[in-house]
């Protein structure tokens, strides 16, 4: 982490320190500052917490939500739960996979991470998906064609 | 200048299909004509094969234009300035006479569609804060003998009576106590949590402050799950707007009670309530052994009041009207409305508040239309990943938690998931498994490595390898589970997977005597 990082968080550490259960909210905190959870945030955290750097760390890697890697430049999750399944979510998992030709969870030279995920609560209007943060529901296979190709161009 | 009063949702599925680029149009088009437009962004009906659902209203009667588009702002302004009912080709006449809504018992939902999120104004104007008001003339006890009394069970899945709950936290001595709301709504299918956290977030507040009076609780926690932006974004404006009003923080009477909305981070297993309050406290979310009981021993050691959104949800309008109203609703020991959430594929996908009791047909079939693809209903799964698959034969079954649990079935959190003929029960069979090894929580063996093996087990019954004993070793695997696990997500993981086998041997490439224990 450069300095600037570091105030960063040290600040949220000073909001947050004496709440009772403050860890996932710094963690998210950290996360939607500096775009991910470096591993050099845990000694930090479990000083100030007062937990061994273990059970920081277990807490990180429990929840599948905490990237400890820097994120890349676009992110899609696509629904696999079973409303979505059930009106075709494999077959809009399989085209991004083949239009962007990376498997699931790989970032292919920095610029897209594909995952699955289960329920986004859109299931009326399955399939659904998140493409940069956005939901997007009822989505085709020529609607996920645009909006890959248009979130490119953006790139 | 003209001025002109119109509702369109925010709900942020409502959002996903077009409805901020709708405002922005209509926005545009108010203007060009000198009208002066007040958008209401109202919650959603959750009629959602309606939205955008555009409403205006016409002596004293909201009509409705669906499935409005951006490019629809021009023509749907011309005909909203005309004067009368709008006449425009999307313009489906007063909302209140669409059938799939007419049938609709409102309780929780009263207020869909009809009020702004976050207005308290709103919210009183529509019959809110009547239920508080209330119970601050009740006694404490009286307020849990309501609940009681009104026969409401726990909408979040395991449907135990909320009252009997009540009253052991109330009971409970201790310096303090806590309430949490248990906003992980991880079951696929179900979105009603959502919509009232989006929608009417002031009644879950209600909800939660009037319980805090009845047990004593003066610090409450939403446990909300992060792939819920906009909820969680509603419900901290709405605990803004009801501390600035005097419903929260200490108010008139002295009582205190502070709210306070917590963010999962990923986790299905966060819904149980015992990993929910670790992962509270900052910890991983691994399932508690219960006894002691959260309402004796909870969140951070302390006698804690757990619920689902919809039980909390469901409270001010028993205090208001009454326990005997809420009671006189359903069927057998399921007393009062669930909000069923129609999902998967089906025509009319959306939110259906009724008395417990219709059948499955009548829900699947007329009110939701059948499928969306045009293609034969085949089976329901009812109760979100952790539900049986229910095939047609049973959908006489009418919905009501005991008719559901004698035929090996559950109502859950009341989403029903709809599949066409050409969904294999096999391989969603195949998922519960998978979906099982990914969520576990890791504590109990069969859950976290027997889920990984059902999944291979599965797989050798589908490619036909020494079919006989390994559809065996997928009983007794079930079987394991089903007893030898701390929580539901191991215990009845092998509820999706025995009714799909037990209904459907033929997507296993079995026979029916193939397919049995
Ligand atoms: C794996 C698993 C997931 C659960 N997920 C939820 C959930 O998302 N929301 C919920 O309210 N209850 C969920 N529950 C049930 C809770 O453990 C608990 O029974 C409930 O929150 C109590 O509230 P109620 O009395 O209002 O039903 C889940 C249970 C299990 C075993
Ligand atoms: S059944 Fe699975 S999720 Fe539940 S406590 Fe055991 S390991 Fe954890
Ligand atoms: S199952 Fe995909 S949004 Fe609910």
């Amino acid at each position: 982490m450069n300095e600037q990082q570091q105030q960063v968080v040290a600040a949220l550490l000073a909001t947050w320190q004496h709440q009772p259960g403050a860890l996932l909210p710094l963690l998210h905190a950290i996360q939607d500052a500096l775009g991910w959870v470096p591993e050099d945030v845990v000694p930090q955290l479990s000083q100030a917490l007062n937990l061994s750097r273990a059970e920081v760390v277990g807490v990180i890697s429990f929840y599948h939500d905490f990237r400890t890697q820097p994120p890349a430049a676009h992110s899609l999750r696509v629904c696999m739960a079973e409303s979505c399944q059930v009106a075709g979510a494999e077959a809009l998992s399989a085209l991004a996979g083949q239009q962007l030709g990376i498997r699931e969870g790989e970032t292919a030279d920095g610029q897209w991470q594909v995952r699955l995920v289960y329920c986004l609560g859109a299931c009326a209007c399955s399939p659904a998906l998140q493409l940069d943060g956005q939901l997007h529901v009822q989505v085709t296979p020529e609607r996920l064609t645009q909006l890959l190709a248009s979130s490119r161009e953006g790139v | 200048m003209s001025a002109l009063t119109l509702y369109l949702p925010q709900d942020s599925v409502v959002v996903a299909m077009g409805a901020d680029a709708v405002a922005d149009a209509l926005q545009v088009a108010a203007a060009t004509r000198g009208v002066a437009l007040e958008l209401r962004r109202t919650s959603s009906r959750g009629l959602f094969w309606l939205e955008p659902l555009l409403e205006v209203e016409v002596a004293g009667v909201r009509h409705g234009l669906a499935a409005v588009q951006a490019a629809d702002a021009d023509s749907v302004l011309t005909a909203l300035l005309a004067a009368g009912a709008p006449m425009h080709p999307k313009a489906i006449g007063p909302v209140a006479e669409i059938p799939q809504l007419k049938r609709q018992q409102r309780q929780i939902f009263s207020r869909a569609g009809l009020t702004r999120p976050v207005s308290l104004d709103d919210y009183q104007a529509h019959g809110g804060g009547r239920g508080l008001q209330r119970a601050r003339t009740l006694s404490a006890a009286a307020v849990v003998e309501e609940v009681l009394q009104s026969g409401l069970r726990g909408r979040g899945g395991a449907a135990f009576p909320a009252g009997i709950k009540w009253r052991t936290v109330q009971q409970a001595q201790s310096a303090s106590k806590y309430v949490v709301c248990n906003a992980d709504e991880g079951d696929s299918g179900t979105f009603a949590d959502r919509m009232v956290m989006e929608g009417d977030p002031l009644l879950l507040i209600e909800g939660m402050k009037i319980a805090a009076l009845a047990v004593g609780a003066t610090q409450g926690y939403i446990y909300v799950r992060s792939e819920y932006p906009q909820a969680v974004a509603t419900l901290r404006a709405a605990i803004a707007a009801a501390e600035a009003a005097g419903w929260l923080g200490e108010d008139a009477s002295g009582q205190t009670f502070h709210l306070e909305v917590r963010v999962g981070a990923g986790a299905y297993i966060c819904g149980e309530e015992t990993a929910m309050l670790e992962s509270i406290e900052g910890k991983r979310g691994t399932v508690r052994a219960k006894p002691p009981i959260p309402a004796l021993a909870g969140l951070f050691g302390q006698p804690t009041l757990v619920h689902n959104v919809l039980s909390f949800a469901a409270v001010p309008g028993i205090l208001a009207d009454g326990a005997a109203t809420y009671q006189a609703m359903g069927m057998g020991r399921s007393r009062g409305t669930l909000p069923f959430q129609l999902a998967g594929n089906v025509r009319f996908g959306g939110l259906y508040e009724l008395a417990f009791g219709p059948t499955l047909h009548e829900l699947v079939n007329e009110l939701g239309g059948g499928t969306r693809s045009g293609r034969p209903v085949k089976a329901a799964q009812v109760g979100g990943p952790l539900g049986a698959w229910v095939p047609l034969s049973d959908f006489d079954l009418p919905l009501d938690y005991e008719a559901f649990a004698a035929r090996q079935a559950m109502l859950g959190h009341g989403g029903v998931v709809v599949a066409d003929d050409s969904v294999n029960l096999g391989q969603m069979a195949r998922f519960a498994m998978a979906f099982c090894a990914e969520e576990s929580c890791g504590k109990c063996t069969p859950c976290r490595i027997g889920s990984t093996r059902g999944v291979e087990v599965i797989d050798r019954i589908l490619h036909k390898q020494d079919t006989h004993a390994n559809v065996a070793l997928l009983h007794d695997l079930c079987d394991t589970l089903l007893h030898g696990s701390l929580c539901a997500l191991g215990g009845m993981t092998p509820y999706p997977v025995q009714s799909a086998l037990r209904h459907f041997p033929q997507d296993f490439g079995l026979t029916p005597e193939e397919a049995q224990p």
